[in-house]
């Protein structure tokens, strides 16, 4: 009977991990042949076989890259990286406190917060483009005109995404009696912030750090129509005078990107003290020292 | 660490409202030095409230704190020097056990090497040395809850405060930590605040017991005068379970079923009453006479609760709890028809029902 049941136990989980692997074989089909495709074509050569040319070019348009990494980027690709970086940062500042902060002192405010912060959500960017466009020509006459201004659309284009990575990773832990456990042994607000929240959320962090990363690389409507060259807009514009170049391009973003989320998944780990062998070894010991 | 001598805490007239309801109805509370008082009463009553106002978690809308003769009152949490233990468990997941005993010390500027030092001392105070560099998630709840009791002691706290922090816990590991906690108290000699639900708990452990009720103290005073002689019938209800038996006060005695009964307060105007008689108090007969007559009932159910056991007896109009020794209630069992008797201990009366 027993031998029966493990039987059919058996070819059930036999049955559950070939559909895991034909749902993963068609997903990496689905992401996988587009990429290969784009490959592909920016390593075709004109005369038949294969050619590197296209990547090596890469470097040949200094309007793409030219690591003059600054206040006035001139370069797409040093620009979008640089928006990158300072869209993911003041993101993170602004949105890790006011989180806590509602959370600890504000709970009747949540709802109102995350209502603002998912709401650019439902603007097409084109309808944001309409509305950021007066404040950026008073942005320019005034202040500057660098592209670096656009960090501050970006920073509302990515709040959605990264408020919601965020708030998961608060709901993950008690944060009221943290910080008030904190607060009674002595830490300022800026130590309950630093050294006890930030720790605990690092894998939220990490998360909407890549959404911002990730969605600020790709982004190409608010650029465009603000006038700014960012590397999708210069990508569209390459593709126009030499198609292989921009290919190449966009495969290596992708790959950027990918590498990005890999170094990310690593680095953030999974919790300390989970780890099984750790647990496994305690046991023993736990069981007979119950407090 | 052992002969420090504790504080004193006085919190005066404290009020706490929020919104409509007022959580502290003019709290006040005097804890002599050293001393243990545990506040005990209903969810809502305002103890947890009370604590947290002394701890400089929320500020109070009226009313003082003073600890050590200084004016705490407008001090933030963190310049309070206060150590408390949560009822939820609260050891920062991302440090180990001589990490989160060492935090208080690090915020205090103490030196690495003092500060794992004197962590270590006190994790060997609360017999949890071995668990050093444990994190939370690879030690049990009591262990998770010594390390926070070692960790509001590290910082040489002026008081220390116990929100609830055995409710979690299942009931042995419970009274072994209860014992536990009274252990390092006199040990480090800290006055101490302990905030409870549980009567057990707080009779168990405390120099002295409040118990409160929508925002009052009803009565405070040491354990076995709470328990013996409550102030109110409030009191009597909450702490230990009472018989609430119909009877008439005449000449400064309650007339229960026929038989006169001292009386607790003073000065209760002769008429009918309502008398709060212990189940302790409750003695049964089952030789000599068993004609019909109001102390004569038949028991309807044993419960079996180690050394003791409650009987509970039909009287006809009513039921009566009776605590009796374990040995005794074998010749009590549901059926048998018995004969009450209540001992002379003073009892509580209150209105009639």
């Amino acid at each position: 009977m027993a031998v029966a049941r493990r039987g059919v136990h058996r070819s059930r989980w036999i049955k559950l991990q070939i559909f895991r692997y034909v749902v993963l074989a068609l997903a990496a089909v689905f992401f996988l042949v587009p990429l290969i495709a784009m490959f592909e074509f920016s390593t075709r050569a004109n005369a038949g076989g294969r050619t590197l040319e296209y990547w090596k070019s890469i470097f040949a348009y200094p309007d793409l890259v030219n690591f003059n990494l600054g206040p006035a980027p001139d370069a797409a690709i040093d620009a979008s990286l640089e928006l990158a970086l300072i869209t993911s940062l003041v993101m993170l500042v602004l949105l890790v406190p006011t989180m806590v902060w509602v959370r600890l002192k504000l709970r009747r405010l949540s709802r109102i917060i995350e209502f603002i912060c998912l709401l650019p959500l439902t603007i097409p960017a084109i309808v944001l483009v309409v509305g950021l466009f007066p404040m950026y020509i008073w942005l320019g006459t005034n202040f500057s005109d660098s592209i670096l201004t656009l960090a501050l659309a970006y920073v509302v284009l990515v709040l959605p995404y990264c408020y919601r990575a965020l708030d998961a990773g608060l709901g993950a832990i008690d944060v009221k009696t943290l910080s008030e456990a904190a607060r009674g042994l002595g830490a300022s607000w800026f130590s309950v912030m630093w050294r006890i929240i930030v720790p605990n959320i690092s894998n939220a962090i990490l998360n909407a750090t890549l959404l911002s990363v990730a969605l600020v690389l790709g982004e190409f409507t608010i650029a465009n129509n603000l006038l700014y060259n960012n590397l999708q807009v210069e990508l569209v514009h390459l593709g126009r005078a030499n198609a292989g170049v921009s290919i190449a391009v966009a495969v290596a973003a992708l790959v950027f990107a990918f590498i990005l989320l890999v170094i990310l998944t690593f680095v953030g780990g999974r919790p300390r003290g989970t780890q099984p062998e750790a647990v496994t070894d305690l046991a023993g010991p736990l069981a007979a020292s119950q407090a | 660490m052992s002969g420090r001598s504790g504080v004193e805490v006085r919190l005066e007239n404290l009020v706490r409202r929020y919104g409509t309801v007022t959580a502290l109805d003019g709290l006040s509370l005097t804890l002599a030095p050293g001393e243990l008082v545990a506040l005990l009463g209903p969810s809502g009553c305002g103890k947890t409230t009370a604590l947290r106002l002394l701890a400089g978690l929320e500020e109070a809308d009226e009313g003082r704190v003073v600890v050590a003769g200084e004016d705490v009152t407008g001090l933030p949490a963190n310049r309070r020097n206060i150590g408390m233990v949560f009822q939820a468990y609260s050891l920062f997941p991302h440090m180990v056990a001589w990490e989160n005993v060492a935090f208080g010390l690090q915020m205090r500027h103490v030196s690495t090497a003092e500060r794992k030092k004197r962590a270590l001392d006190m994790l060997e105070l609360v017999g949890l040395g071995r668990f050093a560099n444990r994190y939370a998630n690879q030690m049990s709840g009591g262990q998770q809850q010594r390390v926070a009791l070692a960790r509001a002691l590290a910082i040489q706290p002026q008081v220390l405060l116990l929100d609830e922090p055995l409710s979690a816990l299942d009931a042995k590991v419970r009274s072994r930590l209860r014992d536990e906690i009274r252990r390092v108290q006199l040990e480090v000699g800290i006055t101490t605040l302990f905030v409870t639900h549980d009567q057990e708990e707080a009779l168990a452990i405390a120099d002295r017991v409040g118990v409160m009720q929508s925002g009052r103290l009803e009565q405070l005073g040491p354990p076995t005068l709470v328990y013996t002689r409550p102030a109110t019938p409030f009191v009597a209800d909450f702490v230990g379970l009472t018989n609430r038996l119909a009877g008439t006060v005449r000449k400064g005695v309650v007339e229960v079923r026929g038989t006169e009964i001292p009386l607790v307060q003073p000065d209760v105007p002769d008429g009918p009453v309502t008398a709060l008689v212990r189940p302790e108090a409750v003695t049964l007969a089952t030789d000599g006479e068993m004609s019909d007559g109001p102390l004569v009932g038949t028991v309807i159910a044993v419960a079996f609760l180690g050394a003791v056991s409650r009987v509970t007896v039909d009287m006809g109009d009513t039921t009566v709890l009776a605590q009796l020794p374990t040995s005794a209630v074998a010749k009590t069992p549901a059926g048998t028809k018995v004969r009450l008797a209540f001992r002379p201990d003073p009892v509580l009366v209150d209105r009639p029902s």
